[in-house]
């Protein structure tokens, strides 16, 4: 019988998931979700704003909890698992990474618009220079052509990352386009990869396992699906997958869907489903945490907020221009009054 | 002489853009262009008649009447540089992010600067240039206890330099909405866009104010800000208010763009412009201050 893969699972529900509720965790909620997760046998676990260190901001929403409280409460409680924290060049810095680091945090998931990975030299360099491991990720990879892919994924390579993700941050990818991705790296990167999926057109899943086929030693998911726009590959059916297809991941499968059930559920604001904006955002392919600024602006504005989320697609728009949406509903809230005007004077 | 002779350090894009807004000066006159290999800029400098070096800063030791250094090269280098520029007897006008001086803001705090204390005068960062006096702005109505500004940069805007030291543009910028803005705190995020065709240069800033801001606060802000747009496009033509102060309780949000003048670089890197417009109207400042001593 041919041996078991092991898939390390990272949980990014007390990260990514933070997105859900605008980034409003609770000290106790920090506890009680990484003690949970860690007792349930996961070994990785993602904490901190959406947007990672320095992303509590006007622009990308305010955190309930400083950066020292979240990483300090779970690091208290992590037990035997690893922090990750995630870093985006330009909004996040090295000192608030190395702070996190002595709060405990051993992981950075130094995270960068695919198009862009020149721009994490300085922060991969300096957290492998303060001892943490360094998973580099292409967000929004779906931009990129497989030649692109390998050519970025090789520059974070050479910079010294220990992992290299690939991000679905829009969910709109396919199993076969996640597939020939990491099947082409897998022949031209040497060290381990990873996938973070994003379930806008209901694919996180099928991506993930498609990942994990291909090649990827590392998998994201996040409890009762949440995350950024349509939310992530669900932690508790991502590992009964996994455990189907024979993969070992360390994680109790039903342990883990109780701490879903009766810890994470009750604080999601509402049920993690593929609303219709999450569903354009998945269709048009513009970045994912986008949704609740651009449903706020559209209230703010009188507008229909499918209208906001296609024109920061057609302006091509990318992760950390949350503050955009602001300039598009203005300006999709003075051409809707320049034609209610025209038509008044008619 | 009616002009002040100055040099170039660095034959880059900036040092290049710098070269053609110099020519338009009524104050400087560029006598020296100088890098440290043979480089197109350098060849660039030489067929507009420019003497060119490629002896790095030693070169304006060789030449007695150079008064002013733009440094056009990145922070390390300015911090070797610097004590060569003093002893040649020359100010520098700062580009990089190494900020051995004052930050200058020309719209902001030009008047305030000590000329005859100062030899090394920063420009801060391109997004600086262009938030931090909307900051100031607000500042001069309304106490600020925060500030926050998203510069964004089309990816071809941003040369290999701010890309590999991304953490320098935060962290200055981060400083000067405080030490030059006024604000009691701040916060600087850049985001690179790859879109193509590139993006213009667009900057948002929001505000928190203590106090009540109510319609007559908002308004002296409305017209602060206005005022302060209007001594801006003084030497950046293409600054303007893309979106006018949109005012939320206590917050103040406003949008400006950059579109640059197309000196050398494409009119979508008002970045580059901006801070290139900000070093020649301080060195113009300091030349005036010479010829008038």
């Amino acid at each position: 019988m041919e041996k078991k893969k092991f898939i390390h699972f990272c949980d990014v529900t007390l990260r990514d998931g933070s997105y859900g509720i605008m980034h409003q965790y609770t000290k106790e909620q920090v506890a009680q979700i990484t003690k949970g997760l860690s007792q349930v046998g996961v070994k990785l676990i993602e904490v901190g704003h959406g947007d990672g260190v320095g992303g509590s901001t006007i622009t990308y929403g305010r955190s309930l909890l400083s950066e020292e409280e979240m990483f300090r409460t779970a690091a208290e409680n992590k037990g035997d698992a690893e922090l990750m924290l995630v870093c985006i060049p330009g909004i996040g810095t090295m000192e608030e990474v190395t702070k996190a680091h002595a709060n405990g945090v051993q992981w950075a998931r130094v995270a960068v618009h695919a198009t862009e990975s020149d721009v994490t030299e300085q922060h991969i360099k300096q957290c492998k220079n303060i001892g943490m491991n360094v998973a580099a990720m292409l967000s929004t990879c779906h931009v990129l052509n497989l030649e692109e892919t390998v050519m970025h994924a090789k520059r974070l390579e050479s910079y010294g990352a220990d992992v290299i993700y690939l991000a679905d941050s829009c969910g709109t990818m396919f199993p076969e386009e996640v597939k020939e991705r990491f099947t082409l790296l897998k022949e031209h990167v040497q060290v381990p990869l990873g996938f973070h999926g994003h379930n806008n057109l209901t694919m996180a899943i099928a991506n993930s396992l498609a990942a994990a086929e291909a090649g990827a030693d590392y998998i994201d998911g996040a409890c009762r699906g949440m995350g950024a726009g349509a939310g992530n590959a669900q932690s508790e059916v991502l590992i009964g997958c996994l455990k189907r297809k024979q993969y070992e991941t360390g994680v109790d499968f039903y342990q883990l869907m109780d701490l879903a059930e009766e810890v994470v559920e009750p604080v999601l604001q509402r049920p993690q489903v593929v609303r219709n904006m999450a569903l354009v955002i998945g269709y048009v392919g513009t970045y994912g945490s986008f949704l609740l600024h651009a449903e706020k602006a559209a209230k703010k504005y009188g507008l229909d907020p499918r209208t906001i989320i296609e024109e920061l697609g057609r302006r091509k728009m990318v992760m950390g221009q949350e503050d955009m949406i602001v300039d598009v509903a203005y300006a999709l809230a003075q051409e809707k009054e320049q034609k209610e005007r025209a038509a008044q004077k008619e | 002489m009616d002009k002040i002779n100055v040099a170039i350090v660095g034959p880059g894009n900036i040092g290049s853009d710098l070269m053609y807004k110099i020519k338009r000066s009524r104050y400087l006159n560029l006598v020296l262009m100088t890098g440290i290999v043979e480089s197109e800029g350098l060849k660039r400098a030489a067929a507009l008649g420019i003497k060119t070096s490629t002896k790095g800063v030693e070169a304006i030791l060789e030449d007695d009447s150079i008064r002013i250094v733009f440094e056009a090269t990145s922070a390390p280098a300015h911090i070797q540089n610097a004590p060569v520029i003093r002893q040649a007897g020359c100010i520098s006008i700062d580009l990089t992010p190494a900020a051995l001086g004052p930050y200058v803001i020309p719209a902001v705090n030009m008047d305030q600067i000590d000329w005859s204390q100062e030899d090394d005068l920063n420009m801060v960062t391109c997004g600086g240039q262009a938030t931090v006096p909307i900051i100031a702005a607000i500042q001069r109505v309304m106490p600020v206890s925060y500030g926050e500004i998203v510069a964004s940069i089309a990816s071809k805007a941003a040369g290999p330099g701010t890309r590999a030291n991304i953490d320098e543009f935060t962290e200055t910028t981060s400083k000067a909405i405080v030490k030059v803005g006024g604000a009691k705190s701040g916060k600087a995020i850049i985001v690179l866009n790859p879109a193509d065709p590139p993006v213009m240069m667009q900057n948002t800033i929001f505000a928190e104010v203590e106090g009540v801001c109510d319609a007559e606060k908002q308004e002296e802000i409305r017209a602060s800000i206005q005022d302060m747009v209007a001594s801006i496009q003084q030497y950046v033509p293409g600054y303007r208010l893309k979106v006018p102060p949109i005012f939320e309780d206590n917050r103040v949000t406003t949008i400006i763009q950059v579109e640059g003048a197309g000196d050398f670089l494409p009119t979508y890197a008002g970045n580059l412009d901006i801070i290139n417009s900000a070093a020649i109207a301080t060195a113009e400042r300091v030349a005036e201050k010479m010829l008038n001593r």
